[in-house]
């Protein structure tokens, strides 16, 4: 048996969401009478933690403590418009739909509050615990609950916004094709390394190194745990995922997710994942998307490791056994 | 067809239901006792999501008959938590960000479960060998791996009897 070791490297530049008709995401916030807040999206989550940044979002724009929000993704039959969940763009997309929804609610809150302190709202600050006072006078105060239970039973005001995203549709230039197909862009470089079996065409990753720049990290963990299980599901797409792995014919190939090979607990690389935050001009406070671009490095790096290992190029994915060595058998013809 | 009647216990509770033949446990627990913590996966052995304890072993509810199930000690991820308080397994899944789409995490905590059943000190080899049947789409399975190791840790500073 001859296993052979190689080194890869890639690098990707990758647009947070993405622009056929122009990419627009709208969201709601409003509060309780007790001064609770509610955000209304349509965006879902799927587990990547979109409810828990749309809640952080809201409240450091509404200035209340984060425990004060709940997120409800709705249903697209009635929520506020969101294009979906994909192409990285959800915390950027709803994020700042969130963020213009929570300003306008803020703006009525504060008047509602300088109303009860007789103040002008351009005195009034929060102080992300759950009050509002007068700058420079913290004694001079009221509490959220009080400002919103004010607002429903005394002044007949909704404290609530409206938010709306928008990245317009872009044409592309008749002269040469050029266009500006998002507005933010995050990175990712993946350094790999793989044992490649000349005879039965196997490829192990062995050590996966990646480095993300992922504009600001809203919350640090959730996007550490989105890296590492998506730099995994990079060498799932790389190595393993086809509906039709060994077969030529179609009507022999899987047809669903059980004949969809993945790697599973016993197959894992020794994984880095190093963060690097360059905050996004137009992100909701710097964010991008780190979501779909983490799975896209560890690919091209696996394909340049294999080339380096054993000097054949795949370039359909993914790198079966199969191809690996119908292409060894070419080098040798 | 006539209809079987099963006893069992299911969570430390004794329940008394009336099963077809050929019924799976899964749909037992599922449509029957309204237990919907083991999930519906592949429905076919192979992804791990409705793994189950039967008298203390880790079985795929979705390919055990239920008729087999008489008599029977079957527990869930329903019955981790004990008076209010969230089971070893259950923080450190949380400590350590061990669950995205959460649809893997019942089958995953369960086999951590039978895993220290009988063997409270795993290596993480142990752990991967015990988690091999089931699969996880989102995290990768390095929480979920660091998670169980962290669990049997703090289970072993508590004392035998903590599972
Ligand atoms: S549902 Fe039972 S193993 Fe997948
Ligand atoms: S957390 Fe989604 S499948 Fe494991």
């Amino acid at each position: 048996m001859t296993r052979k070791r190689g080194r890869g490297v890639a690098a990707v530049n990758y647009p947070t969401g993405m622009n056929l008709g122009g990419d627009p995401t709208q969201a709601l916030v409003h509060s309780t009478p007790t001064g609770n807040f509610m955000v209304t999206v349509s965006s879902v989550d799927l587990g990547q933690g979109m409810k828990q940044i749309l809640r952080q979002i809201c409240a450091e724009t509404l200035g209340v403590p984060s425990e004060r929000v709940v997120v409800d993704t709705a249903d697209s039959d009635t929520g506020p418009h969101c294009m979906g969940t994909f192409a990285s763009r959800g915390t950027h997309r709803a994020g700042n739909a969130v963020i213009a929804a929570a300003r306008e609610a803020r703006g009525v809150m504060l008047e509602v509050a300088a109303e009860m302190l007789e103040v002008s709202t351009d005195d009034l600050e929060t102080d992300g615990a759950g009050n509002i006072h007068v700058v420079g006078a913290p004694a001079k105060a009221v509490s959220v609950t009080d400002t919103a239970l004010a607002a429903h039973f005394q002044k007949g005001r909704s404290i609530s916004g409206r938010g709306m995203f928008l990245v317009p549709r872009s044409y592309p230039s008749p002269v040469d094709g050029a266009m500006k197909p998002a507005t933010c862009y995050a990175h990712a470089c993946t350094v790999a390394e793989v044992e490649v079996d000349v005879e039965t065409g196997e490829v192990d990753v062995i050590s996966l190194k990646n480095v993300y720049e992922i504009g600001r990290a809203l919350n640090p963990r959730m996007v550490e745990q989105q890296l590492v299980g998506g730099a995994w599901m990079g060498i799932s797409h790389a190595i393993y995922e086809t509906t039709e792995p060994y077969y030529p014919q179609r009507d022999h190939r899987g047809v669903d997710f059980n004949e969809y090979l993945m790697p599973g607990p016993g197959n894992l690389p020794r994984t880095e994942v190093v963060v690097l935050e360059r905050p996004a001009p137009d992100g909701p406070y710097g964010g991008k998307g780190p979501g779909e671009m983490c799975a896209n490095a560890p690919i091209p790096a696996i394909a340049n490791a294999i080339f380096d290992a054993v000097g054949v190029r795949i370039d359909t994915m993914p790198f079966t056994p199969e191809k690996i060595l119908r292409a060894l058998r070419g080098l040798e013809a | 067809m006539a209809k079987i009647p099963l006893h069992f216990i299911l969570n430390g509770e004794e329940r008394a239901e009336f099963v077809d033949s050929g019924a799976t446990l899964l749909r037992l627990l599922r449509d029957k006792t309204g237990d919907l913590t083991a999930k519906s996966g592949c429905l076919q052995g192979t992804c791990g999501t409705c793994t189950v304890l039967v008298d203390g072993a880790p079985r795929l509810s979705c390919i055990t008959l239920a008729e087999d199930c008489d008599g029977a000690d079957v527990e869930t991820v329903a019955g981790l938590a004990a008076h209010g308080q969230l089971h070893p397994l259950q923080h450190a899944v949380m400590e350590h960000f061990a669950a995205q789409c959460g649809f893997c995490t019942p089958g995953m905590l369960m086999a951590a479960k039978a895993l220290f059943l009988t063997n409270p000190r795993p290596s993480r080899e142990d752990v991967v060998e015990a988690l091999s049947g089931n699969i996880c789409r989102c995290t990768g399975y390095e929480p979920i791996i660091q998670a169980v190791l962290s669990a049997a840790q703090v289970m072993s500073a508590s004392g035998p009897g903590a599972a």
